[in-house]
């Protein structure tokens, strides 16, 4: 006969498995906080995790984050510079994937999650100069779009990289150009050192106004250059042609590299303003990235190349 | 309101100045205060440009107003909101030659020649110069009322210019300078009409006394 003793503790007594769970989660968390706070490399709470230092930044001041946060070309959004920052609900930017397809050995799609730890992510702080005829100081976070396409193993024939942005009809603004937006780049020009996919800005998750999850940046070309919330990157044997050269090939072309001396068809390019200062400066040549990148161009016509 | 006197119509342009002072006004709020954005050069120099182009149209629209309301006193308003244009414009000039290009006068030379929308928004200013000199009514009574009216009609092309201005300056997207265009358009389009109609009226003698309507008994009177 099976006499039930009565339970030494009291149902009443026992922790509700909810709150065991939350009380284990906050400890969790608190350690890892007291962990982060003691860790002297920059890291931060929205999930970009630690972040290196590059000798490939600029020692000039950041513009500001409010500037580079509200004053945004992103068609997609707005075509005013504060629609962007104002708009972001039209862009869901999680969950992502990144398909990295056509002359590749190895094609495959990314998470936002496997990009970020694909390599050891970077501050670049890079000068950006947008064809208009203004300029920013902007610290991306980011890491070598190089590393990305080794990953994929480019085969020989792949002569050019073509970067496919996000579009969505039923959210994003129709017309004004040929969606979605492609930019392109020569494949020497993609695998070089400066050339940065950028998931971060001033140290925290990259915002939709500013292309989340990730975009390109190439720092001696015009700011249009860097596709925004990226989808796809295509290795392709031909030039593509732009969402910018459908829209005004004798005013776009595909190097699309700053120089001042190559004035844009309605304006000057020999000046810039600062985003933050009063009067202009000049613009430099290759935008002050000439030491690393003018031989890509070597004996090229850069004015007819433009 | 169909014809308000002296002293309401002085009230009117009292409120009307003050109106078309507003936009001068929150332009250097806003550039004070830091409100105009991250490139507040940008936005003074797009706001003065902006509405030079707006009081050119609301200036072309008194005369169209008046004719399909009835409100005649309506054209005693039109030298104040012409002169606005021709002072926002001087603005919109004064901030591209000083705030955008800091009288780098050989920099200035070049963009006004190479640059078709520059060139185009320059000439449309120098335009409206003379048409500014001669608004008082000193101005008026020597160059006589019909010299006067032809040289007041350079508005006409002056807002076909700045519409061009505004259209060949925008990036890609012309939502905005289409909007301008096709206000330009109605506005001169309708004055072209009215002049075809006044042609037509003409040509059928539309003007002619008419003769007096033949009533009664007809007395016949011969020479004797």
């Amino acid at each position: 006969m099976l006499i039930r003793r009565p339970d030494d503790i009291l149902p009443s007594e026992i922790t509700d498995p909810a709150v065991y769970h939350a009380r284990r989660r906050f400890m969790a968390q608190a350690g890892t906080l007291a962990l982060a706070s003691a860790l002297p490399i920059t890291s931060n709470a929205a999930g970009l995790g630690p972040i290196a230092a590059s000798p490939l930044s600029t020692s000039e001041p950041p513009t500001s984050r409010r500037a580079v946060t509200t004053y945004n070309n992103f068609y997609e959004l707005g075509t005013d510079k504060a629609d962007p920052a104002e708009n972001t609900f039209r862009l869901k930017p999680a969950p992502w994937t990144l398909r990295v397809e056509g002359l590749v050995n190895k094609p495959r799609s990314f998470s936002i999650d496997e990009l970020i730890k694909l390599v050891p992510l970077e501050e670049r702080i890079y000068r950006m100069r947008c064809v208009e005829g203004w300029s920013m100081v902007i610290p991306w976070v980011g890491f070598p779009l190089a590393a990305l396409l080794k990953q994929v193993d480019p085969q020989g024939s792949a002569k050019y990289v073509e970067f496919v942005s996000h579009y969505d009809k039923a959210t994003m603004t129709r017309g004004v150009l040929d969606w979605p937006y492609l930019e392109g780049l020569r494949l020497d020009e993609a695998r070089h050192p400066l050339t940065l996919l950028a998931v971060g800005l001033f140290g925290e998750v990259l915002p939709v106004q500013n292309g989340a999850p990730i975009r390109l940046v190439v720092p001696w070309k015009y700011g249009f250059k860097g596709g925004k919330s990226i989808v796809a990157i295509r290795l392709v044997e031909k030039q593509p042609l732009t969402a910018w050269m459908k829209a005004g090939p004798s005013e776009y072309g595909f190097y699309a590299n700053v120089n001042p001396e190559v004035d844009h068809p309605r304006w000057s390019q020999a000046t810039e303003r600062r985003i933050g200062e009063f009067t202009k400066r000049k613009t430099l040549m290759f935008n002050g990235y000439a030491d690393q990148v003018a031989s890509l161009y070597g004996g090229m016509d850069l004015r007819r190349f433009f | 309101m169909m014809n308000p006197g002296n002293t309401h119509l002085a009230a009117i342009k009292t409120v009307l100045f003050a109106a078309c002072l507003l936009p001068a006004f929150l332009l250097w709020r806003g550039f004070e205060l830091d409100t105009l954005g991250a490139n507040p050069i940008e936005a003074i120099t797009r706001g003065t440009g902006d509405w030079t182009l707006r009081f050119l149209l609301i200036t072309l629209a008194v005369t169209p107003l008046r004719k399909l309301t009835g409100w005649h006193w309506v054209v005693r308003l039109r030298r104040m909101l012409g002169l606005f244009a021709f002072a926002y414009g001087a603005a919109h000039l004064l901030t591209y030659l000083w705030l955008d290009q800091f009288f780098d006068w050989n920099a200035i030379a070049k963009d006004i020649l190479k640059r078709p929308f520059i060139t185009v928004g320059f000439a449309a200013l120098v335009l409206m110069a003379p048409l500014a000199a001669t608004s008082s009514n000193a101005a008026i009574r020597r160059l006589g009322g019909r010299r006067w009216q032809a040289l007041h009609r350079a508005i006409y092309p002056i807002a076909v210019l700045g519409c061009v201005h505004f259209w060949w300056l925008v990036k890609k997207d012309i939502t905005e300078p289409l909007i301008y265009a096709v206000i330009t358009a109605a506005l001169l389009g309708i004055r072209a009409w009215w002049r075809e109609q006044e042609r037509r009226k003409q040509l059928a003698g539309g003007y002619l006394p008419q003769p007096p309507k033949l009533t009664g008994k007809v007395i016949r009177i011969f020479a004797k």
